[in-house]
């Protein structure tokens, strides 16, 4: 009974694509690409672990349980994890509660802080870490200490620097949408603040709390720029992985660690999208909404405001430091003012600089609209295997960078599909990486257009090209633009999985930064630094001028005449 | 030509079939739409009403049953392809366009030259009262405006079939009864066939040539307003169709088009076809609240205590106390003439024979 009407099912949604060719097309265009390159580079890690050669052989998979070069980089990893989730969250709490929940001075400034390190290339703290606590660091010298930063300790700094904003969006989210009406209630039951806080605040804001921490968890994990600079003897799974395919040309080792890596990252993925996420008591997507209690007393609000701007000021320093590197002739040993590291990055990576705003600019609009074309497609229309288009395309996700770009060199190293070496295949990384974050903005764009526009657009008998150009890409188009931005600024701060693609003749600016930094040239990895970060403000700029000269006229409502 | 140009054919819809969110919101449905008829879907909220246009307008797919548009099975045909158009509950209107731009959207489609297109959606705009304001962009209209904009987009392409989804409910009461006459009239005069979904059950018989009042995804009865209203078919149409009394009963006599009925200890004979009913047979006579008159003690079939009085200017209701102890409900219209009677005065209530209407007992 039910497995007939399944089928029944399954025949009318047949039918009804045949008499949609264009919908069937897109369809079977975008399954295609999902298959090729998403599913594919997977397939690929799995086959070169367990198949190394052709033949089933678990040796390597094996081996990751028996040898401690293969397990040890997983447990440091763990821990690096560990220790980042909860100092990150810990950080970004106090920062969330400071915006949200006190009336201290200067939230804008603090929120801007919180926000640097999302637009920035994800390893500058590192970098800004080695040059102020490394060997040849200022501060290592000025005080002679006889101590470094390389291990455990400068990663947990540097991670929990670069990935708390993760933790703070959402906590900031989380408690600005309690309803005040809550703990006011509390109050009015004869509870004091500090027990409000902890009987009613906090546990609303536990599962907020328990999602930051999972997903600042995985970007740990899969965090290679930071490792790589600062890892130090520390060995994490992400620069192993690297090592083995790049320096041992070692592929079923480095699709072993890959899989090591994968298993974790989709594990916790799923137990926040699933379990933690589902508990959730608000809604941490939209505008905050009702304000919350304020925290006023000064034993509360000054200590708060001390963390605060102790900990932006040590983001500012870092920041700062490696803007004042980008200027001195060589770091640590002679600090004389010098643009010669600029004319350096515009000569040697003058080529650089061009190549990776090329190849981003061609990335770019194809990764948004095709990002737009799969949320319109899932959210809008119903067909056979929409669920799973929706999953496959939300992998990558939860797929570290590391993996892809293995997989990537894996899958595409041999006929029909040689693209190593070339330009496609780092534009490919770029629109596949970045895919996720555009479906689930489009999803988001999409679901506040009231679907009857689109379908008063059909039954006026356009089909489903003409609607989605002439009337649902126009309505998004000013949130669209600006999601091209984040793509675009992702792309220029890109590392874990395009250093694995790129070739002699692509080259990009954050491997050339990466570079720099191994052969001891930290002065020009901060100017590599700058400029990479003066093209992305560029960009953020630019594009918000253009969506308000471009859109102000046409949306606004009485300008039309 | 066949003159049928809408058949739905034993419809089913089921949503999340096999889940425990099943809901079958449209179940076995038939009905037939005539050339240039406006036929209502008329039921409360989840009655299905809305699934079923959207079935007509390919926007959901039948779960099994057919769907034809002039003998053509439509059941996998892409919505684009049907030639239908929906005015909307919520317009749906492209915002980032002007008003002349919505209205040659479907032209436009359709490939239309460009000078016919001009007088096409003029012409369409003078019927409506809206020329002049072609430029404008939408969200500059008003909520009437913005209605009619609609309905000229939805009528400019000349659909087989146009669909109506609620079309008045967001307008307030006086602009809703100025616009249900421009649409019967623009439907009329166009002669467009039409299937328009309402809840409200004064905008269904005013406009309609036929309206099927549905409830939990079923056709409950299909007829002219008229017939709805004086004949319906069971409770449920009685009761949901304005306001209804239901007195229990006895049939004692049957004869050719009459049934007589044992109903406050005396016999009652009411005029009666369909259903059959056969002496002994226990009945519910609906009794509408205004098909009765209130006069002296004794005067009447029975005499009633008044509890509540519902005092609303036009009219009064009263509720009132039977003999048997059963509550029943009677209009009485332009009470200033006869004034108010207080709460607790007995009076006689005369039924009036003609509009007294038998329903078989529902278990």
């Amino acid at each position: 009974m039910r497995i007939s009407s399944y089928q029944r099912e399954l025949r009318n949604e047949v039918r009804r694509l045949i008499h949609d060719p264009v919908l069937l097309g897109i369809v079977l265009v975008v399954f295609g690409l999902l298959a090729v390159f998403i599913v594919l580079p997977l397939v690929k890690v799995v086959q070169f672990s367990l198949w190394p050669g052709g033949q089933f052989n678990p040796k390597y998979f094996l081996n990751f349980f028996r040898k401690s070069y293969y397990w040890r980089p997983l447990i440091n990893s763990m821990i690096v994890g560990s220790l980042v989730s909860l100092f990150g969250t810990i950080v970004a709490f106090i920062f969330a509660y400071g915006i949200t929940r006190t009336d201290i001075p200067g939230k804008g400034i603090f929120r801007l802080i919180a926000m640097m390190p999302i637009v920035s290339p994800p390893f500058l703290i590192a970098l800004a870490a080695i040059l102020l606590l490394g060997h040849h660091g200022v501060v290592t010298e000025a005080l002679h200490l006889n101590w470094d930063i390389y291990g455990l300790p400068g990663l947990v700094l540097t991670e929990t620097l670069a990935y708390f904003p993760i933790a703070f969006m959402i906590l900031e989210g989380v408690l600005s949408k309690i309803d005040p009406a809550i703990e006011e209630a509390a109050l009015d039951m004869g509870a004091s603040k500090l027990r409000t806080f902890l009987t009613v605040t906090l546990p609303l804001a536990i599962p907020g709390i328990a999602s930051a921490m999972l997903l600042v968890f995985i970007r740990s994990l899969e965090d290679f720029g930071n490792p790589v600079v600062i890892q130090g003897n520390f060995q994490v799974l992400t620069v192993a992985a690297y090592h083995a395919v790049t320096g041992m040309y070692n592929m079923p080792l480095g699709a072993t660690l890959a899989i090591f890596m994968l298993i974790p990252t989709l594990m916790i993925f799923v137990v926040q999208k699933y379990y933690v996420a589902r508990r959730s008591y608000v809604t941490v997507t939209g505008k905050p909404s009702g304000v919350g209690l304020k925290s006023t007393e000064p034993h509360v609000k000054y200590p708060i405001f001390g963390l605060m701007i102790l900990l932006s000021g040590v983001i500012i320093l870092l920041y700062g430091v490696v803007l004042f590197g980008s200027f001195t002739k060589i770091w640590g040993i002679d600090h004389t003012l010098t643009l010669k590291n600029y004319q350096y990055v515009f000569s040697v990576g003058g080529q650089y600089v061009l190549d990776t705003i090329e190849i981003a600019l061609i990335a770019t609009p194809i990764g948004g609209i095709l990002s737009m074309i799969i949320a319109y497609l899932v959210v809008r229309k119903r067909f056979l295997g929409r669920g799973l288009m929706e999953f496959v395309s939300m992998l990558n996700f939860a797929v570290p960078g590391v993996v892809v770009g293995i997989g990537y060199i894996l899958a595409f190293n041999t006929p029909p599909l040689r693209l190593t070496g070339t330009a496609l295949i780092i534009i490919l990384v770029f629109i596949f990486r970045r895919m996720p974050v555009g479906i689930r903005d489009g999803i988001a764009q999409l679901q506040q257009i009231d679907p009857s526009i689109e379908e008063a657009s059909s039954s006026l008998g356009a089909g489903f090209f003409r609607t989605f150009t002439r009337v649902t890409l126009p309505l998004v188009a000013p949130a669209f633009l600006s999601g091209l931005v984040y793509i675009f600024v992702r792309c220029m701060t890109a590392i874990s999985a395009v250093v694995f693609v790129v070739s002699a003749s692509w080259q990009l600016l954050t491997v050339a930064l990466l570079y720099e930094v191994d052969q001891a040239n930290l002065s020009a990895a901060a100017a590599y630094g700058y400029v990479i970060i003066a093209i992305v403000l560029a960009a953020i700029v630019l594009m918000r001028f253009v969506v308000e000269k471009l859109f102000q006229k046409g949306f606004s409502p009485i300008a039309r005449e | 030509m066949n003159d049928v140009v809408v058949r739905f054919e034993h419809i089913v819809k089921v949503f999340a079939e096999g889940s425990s969110r099943e809901v079958r919101a449209v179940d076995d449905f038939s009905l037939s739409v005539g050339r240039g008829k406006l036929v209502t879907l008329l039921g409360p909220s989840g009655c299905g009403k809305t699934t079923t246009l959207r079935i007509l307008a390919g926007f959901e797919f039948a779960t099994s049953g057919d769907v034809y548009i002039e003998d053509r099975r439509v059941n996998d045909i892409p919505p684009q392809k049907r030639d239908t158009s929906m005015v909307f509950q919520s317009y749906g209107l492209f915002p980032h366009m002007t008003v002349y731009e919505n209205v040659a959207y479907g032209l436009k489609v359709k490939h239309v030259p460009k000078v016919q297109i001009k007088r096409q959606v003029a012409e369409v705009l003078s019927l409506v009262g809206l020329e002049g304001l072609e430029r404008r962009s939408v969200g500059q209209l008003s909520g009437g405006q913005q209605q009619r904009v609609a309905l000229c987009r939805a009528i400019v392409t000349k659909p087989k079939v146009l669909l109506f989804d609620e079309p008045l409910s967001n307008l307030d009461a006086k602009l809703r009864k100025g616009t249900r006459e421009q649409i019967r009239r623009l439907q009329q005069e166009l002669g467009i066939t039409s299937i328009y979904v309402t809840h409200d059950q004064a905008e269904a018989m005013s406009i309609s040539d036929a309206i099927a009042v549905m409830n939990a995804g079923r056709l409950q009865q299909l007829g002219p307003a008229e017939e709805i209203y004086s004949r319906p078919a069971n409770r449920f149409v009685a009761d949901f169709i304005g306001e209804a009394n239901f007195l229990p009963a006895r049939v004692t006599a049957v004869a050719d088009g009459q049934v007589t009925i044992r109903l406050f200890e005396r016999d009652l004979t009411v005029e009666q076809d369909t259903p059959r009913f056969s002496p002994g047979e226990e009945v519910d006579t609906v009794v509408r609240p205004e098909a009765v008159d209130v006069i002296g003690i004794g005067e009447g079939d029975v005499d009633a205590e008044i509890l509540f009085s519902h005092y609303t200017g036009s009219v009064v209701l009263y509720a009132l106390k039977l003999p048997d102890g059963n509550r029943m409900e009677v209009q009485v219209a332009n009470p200033k003439e006869r004034g108010l009677l207080p709460i607790g005065t007995v009076v006689g209530l005369r039924l009036h024979r003609k509009s007294l209407h038998l329903l078989k007992k529902e278990t």
